[in-house]
This record gives C-alpha cells, structure tokens and sequence, in this order.
C-alpha cells in the first residue's frame, strides 16, 4: 500500500478529485514560482538542481518493508526545503514527480495534482515549518541541527501518507467500509520506518554540507542573527 | 548533456512519432490519459479500444511489444494493491472460484489494472520517442515557467554527474579496502552520502558558471532560436490520436 501513497497510479482516487487537487497544486505551484524566482540566484540555481537530482536518485532507491509485501521510497522534501527553502524546495520535488509521472510512468498524469499535493507541499510545508521552530528552539550546535533535520524529515513523511489517506476518504475509487481507518493506521506505521531512513539520510547530508559550506543551507541562512558565534562573518581569520 | 543525449528509456529511431515535435507529444499523452481516467469502469470494451489506440502509435514509433511489457513491470506494486482490494472492499460479495470476494473491490481492482497500465505504456511511449532534453524543450514551449523548466535541466543534467561522481567514490572506497555488506557498516555509506552530495555541487557549480560564461540565460537555445517548434499540421497529425481517446471515453460515458 506503501508505493500507493508516494505514487498514487491512475484509477485510484476518481476524476473529480484528482481534478480538485490538480487546481489546488497549480495555485500552490504559481505561488511557489512567484517566490521562488526571487530565491533564485547564482548559488541557488545549481543547487536547486542538484537538489532535484538528489531527490529522483533516491526515490529510485525502494526499500522492501516485510509486512504484506510493500516498499516504499525516499521523498525529500525536508532536504530541499532545508537546502533551498520552501519556494524553491516545493517546486523541486513538484519537477521531480511531473518528469517521473511524464516519462517514467511513476504516478499517474491524471493524478499529478494529488501527488505534488502530498509529496511536494505538504511535505515540504510541514518540513519547513518544523525547520523553523525547532532551530529557533534548539541550541545553535551542531546536535541541534541534526535534531531538526531528522525530525522534519520523520514528520513529513508521515504528513505527506496522511494526505493520501485524506484524498483515498474524499474520492477513493473503491469502498474500503470501515477500513479506512485500518489505512490510516497502516500508511502511518510504514511511514514511521521510511521516516526514519529518510531522517537519518537527511540529517548527514545536511550536516556535511552545514560543516564545509554553511552559505549553501538554506535554512541558516533565512536565520535572523547569525547561525553560530564559532562561525566568523567575515571568515579567513582564525 | 554530452555525448549521449538519450536516458535509459530512449530508443533511438527516426520512426515518424520521433520526428514530430515533443510539445505536440506532451499534450497528446496528457490528453489520453485523462481520457482513459474518465472512463467509466463498467465500460470494459473502452479499454480495449485505448489498448489497441497504444498498440499502433507503439507499431508506428517501432517500439517493440516485448521491451513496452518489459517495462511497464514498473507498476507491479500498483497491481499488488489491487489484487488485495477484492478482498478488503466492502459491499456485496460474488462467488469466484470458491472465493467469496467483494464486488465492489472486484470493479476496484479492475479499474487501478486498466487505467494504471494505460497511463505506464502512455507514458513509456513517450520516453521511449523523446530525449530528455526535448522534453524540457516541449514544456518551455508550453509555456512552463522557466524556473521549473531551469530545475528540470539541472536535474537531469546533474543526474549524470551524481551518478559518475559516486561511481568513482565507490571505485575509491573499495580499493582502499572496504567491502559495505552488512548493516553495521552503514555509517560509512551516510557519510559517503554527504561527501557525494559536496563534490558533485562542486562539479556542478563549475558546471553552471561555465554555461553563465558561455552566454546561458536560463532557457534552451532552441527555444529562443524558435527552430522545430510545431507546425498546425503537425499539430492535427498528433491529434489523432487523444480525438480517438476522447470520442472512446465521450461514447462510453454515454453508453454506461
């Protein structure tokens, strides 16, 4: 069932649906754009797409969870959101899922609006929120930002199979009866898993990357005082 | 993109659905594939109509059936989903094979088998026909906005990069020594991760402020320079087939 939420394939949620959530994703899409062109300059341009790269890498990488034979893949959308923002962070995994669906047949195109509405807002919206807080509230050490950037890639995976959960209640083209709640709960607990993976998997690469080039985090940078006193402005003297 | 110009899925020809222009593709598949979505399930000839719709564009483009079946396996885990929903659906029960099995979950199952296996060979045909960077191309001219069309030629282009960048890093770690099999030496493998991601926005940073150099202004010279975008004749010819798909779903909304 895993697969079902990061992918929703054609014919599993019905038309109607799938057409409410598409105008959702393109209204949320223009604005992402419309804020995101502001982001984009020389730094961020190569790291959006690498970034992007990063993401279609590892969502090809699925991992087999053994009960009732599911797997389920990487999102990423913690990692963009921490690396290039929310803006630009949202339309990088949107990319991601329009070119899968478009040339991989990963995801249906009817379903694209459902998709990008799981995968590439709410997760990123849920990781970024977290982001924000957790680094305001945590110490400004490197511990604190491991801390965040696991846990805001555990939640919004997990937000983002609550959505299709959401989408399977308003338009599921089957009636489950009372087993939806039995999804619910399912979706959640192998989310919880690939969370985890995928937590870990962003908390080192973020923490690389905060460690050699502190500039390229996103999220520091949005920061209103400066990331850390060890960290000299200027930079060179030590 | 260097020497090569295609993915994995590309098939190299100059069959006539290559030639035509990859805007005109984009919207015929999009087009099908809503079309065979709004399809009632009931109406089970449709699918066979929209199936042998796949199989000629698939015979004009010289695609074979062998290699399109090959790798629609893609969607396996979508069937896994459906073979259970008969069992999990709620709503009347049907005897089948000594199975008492939900009707509803039946039609269900049926549904996520039809459309989802149209949309995998709608969207096969397609890579199969058109290079990545035509893709990209086809969606300027759509008038994508360029801040994704951007994304998507960084990706795909840096998507080689990642991909020789940790190649080489294997390469390395392993002459060095190390043999990752087991869990217990995951760490290595994370940090891998992190390196590979620095060095190949290293790369990748060199990469683009090259392009800047050479004159790169975000968008494709091939757009700007206006070549090859599609004529009205090319766009009735791709009309085809979503006009087929369309009147197929329009004749079984009418009919069920």
């Amino acid at each position: 069932m895993e697969t079902l939420a990061m992918h929703i394939s054609n014919g599993i949620i019905d038309g109607p649906v799938a057409a409410v959530f598409a105008a959702l994703a393109l209204a949320a899409l223009t604005g992402c754009v419309l804020r995101g062109r502001r982001d984009l300059d020389d730094r961020l341009a190569p790291m959006a797409g690498l970034v992007a790269a990063f993401i279609f890498a590892v969502q090809m990488l699925n991992f087999p969870i053994f009960t009732a034979g599911v797997s389920g893949h990487l999102l990423g959308g913690a990692l963009a959101a921490m690396l290039v923002g929310p803006w630009v962070g949202a339309l990088c995994v949107a990319v991601v899922l329009v070119v899968q669906a478009l040339i991989f047949g990963d995801g249906g195109v009817a379903m694209l609006g459902l998709n990008i509405t799981n995968m590439a807002l709410l997760g990123t919206a849920a990781a970024y929120l977290l982001i924000a807080v957790l680094l305001r509230v945590l110490p400004r050490t490197r511990a604190g930002l491991a801390v965040t950037a696991f846990v805001a890639a555990l939640v919004s995976v997990v937000v983002a199979s609550q959505g299709f959960v959401v989408e399977y209640w308003l338009g599921g083209t089957t009636d489950l009866g009372g087993n939806l709640a039995g999804l619910a709960g399912t979706m959640a607990g192998v989310h919880l898993l690939i969370g985890i993976g995928e937590g870990l998997i962003t908390a080192t690469t973020v923490l690389t990357v905060a460690k050699v080039r502190p500039d390229l985090v996103y999220a520091l940078r949005a920061l209103p005082t400066p990331a850390s006193p060890a960290v000299p402005v200027s930079g060179g003297v030590r | 993109m260097g020497a090569g110009h295609g993915h994995v899925l590309y098939r190299e020809s100059t069959s006539p659905v290559h030639r035509l222009p990859p805007e005109v593709k984009i919207v015929a598949m999009v087009v099908f594939t809503i079309a065979v979505v709004a399809t009632p399930r009931e109406a089970f000839w449709a699918f066979g109509a929209y199936a042998l719709l796949v199989a000629g564009v698939a015979a004009l483009a010289r695609v074979g059936p062998r290699w399109l079946l090959s790798r629609a396996l893609i969607e396996l885990p979508f069937v896994l989903f459906a073979v259970a929903l008969p069992f999990l659906g709620a709503g009347e029960r049907v005897e089948v094979l000594g199975l008492r099995l939900s009707e509803d979950g039946l039609h269900g199952a049926w549904n996520i088998l039809a459309k989802g296996s149209l949309g995998v060979l709608a969207s096969l045909l397609l890579a199969a026909t058109t290079t990545t960077r035509d893709l990209i191309v086809g969606l300027d001219r759509l008038r994508c906005p360029q801040v994704l069309t951007q994304i998507a030629t960084f990706m795909l282009r840096y998507l080689d990069v990642l991909v020789g960048e940790a190649r080489r890093m294997r390469v390395a770690r392993i002459s060095r020594g190390d043999d990752p099999r087991f869990l217990w030496q995951l760490r290595g493998f994370a940090a891998g991760i992190g390196a590979l991601f620095l060095r190949a926005f290293e790369r990748g940073e060199r990469v683009y402020l090259a392009m800047l150099s050479r004159g790169y202004t975000g968008r494709m010279p091939a757009v700007w320079q206006g070549d090859g975008a599609a004529t009205a004749g090319q766009w009735l010819v791709a009309a085809t087939v979503p006009v087929v798909a369309a009147s197929i779903a329009a004749t079984a909304v009418v009919l069920t």
